[in-house]
């Protein structure tokens, strides 16, 4: 067997909305600073070559419109992919989403489409404080009609992708800043990886750690400590958060026992209370022999100062610690 | 044969007909809800049929539109079934949207009303994106976005219309300016005396006309609506009419007066029409009456095809969030 090589989640993001553009003339690009500059964060570096300014569609700084405009494109049978260059922007675009977007085809009594995606990046960790660093996934999972994914790994983030864009419904596709370096294996081909499937990203038997995006190889470390310990923690990415996986979340509590959830969000309201409610509420729940805990970030706006800001949200040695506590629980 | 916006005779009848059809079908949305046959609030455009007819009378067939929350003109002029826009209205499962948007959500993508809104300039965007869609795949057609003075003050106002601006969209944004945000009138929501003034801040024509005045609006919107489809961007157009009724179901009208409501009625759309058209010898009094009797009982048999629609079934109550 050939090694499969590996490339980075941009580059993997950037192959995968290469690849739908190539297959599907009715898929574009629309964003801030997509073209010649790449965007922010360097994901679509280069595309503006093969596919021009026309599909590769740079707008003004009007997040509100970027989201609009790619609903009313998709209600018109295109399938645009609109970039929010930071997560926190996102609040600018909610009317269209969540009122729009996300109801159209269900006010409309099931007979309207709205197959988009919407690419934005959120999390801390890059040192630009309150305004640049928030995951707002939680606002976006509550709203009936929107299809939320959060992936986790170069691999994932190239077939969640191309899931999304093929897929009907409005789709909510959040990445990770500090994941776009992060190399791992790509196979060149076109594949899907369906939404509202989990991955266990690594089997254990003493605990469970449900993680999201870069929680998930933040999570992993922890793991790698713990089994030095002699603690084997299982790892579960749901990778989309909704819809939601919890057969396979399930099907690791049953085995464990014991479970955290894990996301960078802050803890009050986020998406980590709507697992623990339905592991409680679920099958697994006369599996538990500890109490569902939460380890989530704290409930703060993200700080500027480094250290203040590392310990704003979970890291590798603090979830290993919290996870330590739950496996002694 | 008269040369009235060089629309045929036939042409003009039919367009008389629809404003008297979006009239009765207001009055008896009225009454249905003085009945208790409908719940909750709808938004009466009776007064203002002029702006709805007159500006769609100006597309294809095939064009779209963009509505508002008080659209039920826009639905009936761009070609929605009567019988099927009744029953959504109702709430009836065979109603536009089976029951699911109710007066404030009426589509018809089927004709290319894109629907109307519950949100103020909920629309604006979304006309940007329909047109854009229009202009990569060269089909030719055109967007006309509907928006009231109101929505002209949000946020996406802006950002839309500078969008359509940059990328020379084809979309015509149609402000029905009905003076009236709710209760506040646009003398104290607006520092200039034409919104569509706001247009040279954008780069492309404005216009405001009577919007009263069907032929008006007409003229108005054909040419921007020709200048956006020859590529040359959109336009923003204005027409100042009035809505008789209060803003919704639970306005009691404390902010004007009668004499204001009163002095709107005396230049009603709809008579001045017909005087026009029976002063050009293209409708006689015997006509006017049928017409208006016509479109009477058109709702009265769509009244008793809703009646006798069904209600959604519970167990579909989840269908329709997700394709």
């Amino acid at each position: 067997m050939p090694e499969v090589r590996e490339i980075s989640y941009s580059e993997a993001i950037r192959e995968a909305l290469t690849m739908e553009m190539r297959r599907d003339h009715r898929v574009f690009l629309m964003g801030e600073d997509i073209g010649v500059y790449g965007g922010a964060f360097g994901v679509t570096l280069g595309m503006i070559d093969e596919f021009g300014a026309e599909r590769i569609r740079e707008t003004p700084i009007s997040e509100g419109v970027i989201a609009g405009a790619a609903i009313g494109a998709a209600l018109v049978g295109m399938r645009p992919v609109a970039e929010i260059m930071f997560m926190d922007f996102v609040t600018i675009a909610m009317e269209q989403i969540v009122n729009q977007g996300a109801k159209l085809r269900y006010m409309f009594g099931g007979h309207a489409t709205v197959p988009m995606v919407l690419r934005t990046p959120a999390g801390s960790g890059t040192g630009a404080a309150a305004h640049h660093s928030q995951s707002l996934e939680a606002w976006l999972v509550h709203v009936p009609g929107l299809k939320v994914v959060m992936p986790s790994t170069p691999y994932d983030a190239k077939g969640l992708l191309v899931s999304s864009i093929r897929d009907p419904n409005p789709v909510m596709f959040v990445e990770h800043k500090l994941l776009y370096p992060r190399k791992g294996p790509v196979p060149e081909h076109d594949y899907e990886v369906p939404l509202g499937l989990a991955d266990v990203k690594r089997e254990g038997t003493d605990l469970t750690i449900v993680a999201t995006s870069i929680m998930v190889p933040r999570s992993l470390e922890a793991a790698e400590q713990l089994s030095a310990e002699g603690i084997e923690a299982e790892v579960v990415d749901p990778r989309t958060l909704r819809p939601l996986d919890m057969e396979t979340i399930e099907a690791s509590v049953k085995k464990t026992g014991r479970v955290m959830i894990v996301h960078e969000a802050p803890v009050t309201g986020g998406f980590g209370g709507e697992v623990a409610a339905r592991i409680a509420g679920g099958a697994a729940f006369e599996y538990l022999e500890a109490p569902i805990k939460r380890f989530c970030g704290l409930d703060t706006p993200i700080p500027y100062n480094r250290t203040l800001e590392y310990y704003t949200v979970p890291q590798p040695e603090t979830i290993a610690a919290a996870a330590r506590e739950l496996a002694a629980a | 044969m008269s040369q009235l916006a060089g629309l045929s005779d036939e042409r003009l009848r039919e367009l008389l007909r629809q404003m008297h059809l979006i009239r009765a079908f207001e009055w008896k949305a009225d009454q249905l809800y003085a009945e208790g046959k409908v719940h909750g609030t709808m938004h009466l455009s009776i007064g203002q049929e002029a702006t709805a007819v007159g500006a769609i009378a100006a597309l294809n067939p095939d064009d779209y539109i963009f509505s508002t929350h008080r659209g039920h003109g826009h639905c009936l002029a761009k070609g929605a079934d009567l019988n099927l826009m009744m029953a959504e209205f109702r709430g009836k499962e065979t109603g536009y949207c089976r029951g699911r948007g109710g007066s404030m959500h009426i589509a018809d993508l089927s004709c290319g009303n894109l629907g109307a809104n519950g949100v103020v300039g909920g629309g604006l965007a979304m006309a940007c994106g329909a047109a854009l869609a229009q202009k990569m795949q060269s089909t030719g057609k055109v967007v006309l976005c509907f928006f009231g003075d109101g929505a002209s003050n949000q946020g996406i106002f802006h950002e839309s219309l500078n969008l359509a601006a940059i990328w020379d969209l084809p979309v015509v944004y149609f402000c029905e300016n009905n003076q009236y945000g709710m209760s506040m009138h646009v003398r104290r929501s607006v520092a200039i005396e034409r919104i569509s003034d706001r247009a040279c801040a954008y780069g492309f024509p404005g216009k405001t006309v009577d919007g009263n005045d069907l032929l008006q609006v007409y003229e108005a919107t054909k040419d921007a609506v020709a200048r956006a489809r020859a590529g040359g961007g959109p336009t923003l157009l204005e027409g100042i009419t009035y809505r008789w009724k209060g803003h919704s179901k639970s306005d009691a009208d404390r902010y004007r007066t009668k004499e204001e409501i009163e002095g709107w009625k005396a230049k009603d759309p709809i008579r001045r029409f017909e005087q026009l058209l029976m002063q050009e010898g293209v409708l006689t009094p015997d006509q006017a009456r049928s017409i208006e009797s016509q479109a009477q009982s058109e709702i009265e048999s769509a009244v008793e095809f809703a009646d006798g629609c069904p209600e959604p079934s519970l167990d579909t109550i989840e269908q329709g969030v997700y394709a």
